[in-house]
């Protein structure tokens, strides 16, 4: 269930922030607008959000391949509950370190 | 436990199921490569114009760009049409919700392709030759 619900919440988030990026990259046709703008993007709250942004997009990516296994793998079904805690520890691996590797340079400067 | 969503009988509800099965696959791929480049190996502090516009000098980035903006909007769509199917069932406002969906849908997604298509860096930059 509750994994469902995060499908749904990571999903329509990242969905909006695409949105919001089709906006702000059709402003390229605008450089000096473009350019201006840029100061939200670099604004820590944003390099702290950016995270999370990942965080989203790493967890509806691995539940989507848990989704696909239990769909697509016959053993999918039965494994459904050792995969969870796969996924729960491939998603920490990888989102811990990249997360310090972005917020660093916010965090010590450059 | 729930999992995905049970695979329809046929028509479109069939060919939007693989669709969303295989388009995820792909943007697995794409948008964690966009991610590492545009986010970890490069940040926000480096990208700008000038940034895009040397990137886009290239047909490769281009074409990746565009191959995941279509396949992540159309993907994302899909998922909201499925959210609206699933909260919003009086006829009046599935018209409403629907409809709306389908117009902004079109709308950015036309946007984006157009400026990916479209996109020229200014002739400054291609007279200095800059990468």
């Amino acid at each position: 269930m509750w994994s469902w619900i995060l499908h749904r919440v990571t999903g329509l988030g990242i969905l909006l922030f695409l949105a919001i990026h089709i906006v702000d990259i059709y402003l390229l046709g605008w450089p000096d607008v473009f350019n201006r703008l840029l100061f939200l993007y670099r604004h820590p709250v944003f390099r702290v959000a950016e995270v999370f942004l990942v965080a989203a997009v790493l967890y509806h990516a691995l539940n989507g391949i848990r989704i696909l296994l239990v769909d697509f793998w016959v053993e999918g079904t039965r494994l459904h509950r050792q995969i969870f805690w796969a996924q729960v520890v491939i998603f920490l691996l990888i989102w811990i370190p990249t997360s310090l590797l972005m917020l660093s340079p916010v965090v010590f400067g450059r | 436990m729930y999992v995905g969503r049970e695979r329809p009988t046929g028509g479109f509800e069939l060919f939007a199921w693989f669709f969303m099965r295989i388009s995820g696959v792909v943007l697995i791929l794409l948008v964690l490569g966009h991610l590492a480049i545009m986010h970890l190996i490069n940040t926000v502090d480096e990208i700008d114009f000038d940034f895009v516009a040397a990137r886009w000098g290239s047909p490769f980035w281009r074409t990746y760009d565009l191959v995941m903006l279509w396949l992540a909007w159309l993907h994302g769509l899909n998922g909201l049409r499925m959210v609206i199917d699933d909260y919003v069932h009086r006829r009046g406002w599935r018209v409403v919700t629907l409809t709306a969906l389908a117009l902004v849908g079109f709308v950015l997604l036309a946007m984006g392709t157009q400026i990916i298509l479209t996109f020229e860096a200014p002739a400054r930059q291609m007279a200095a030759g800059l990468p």
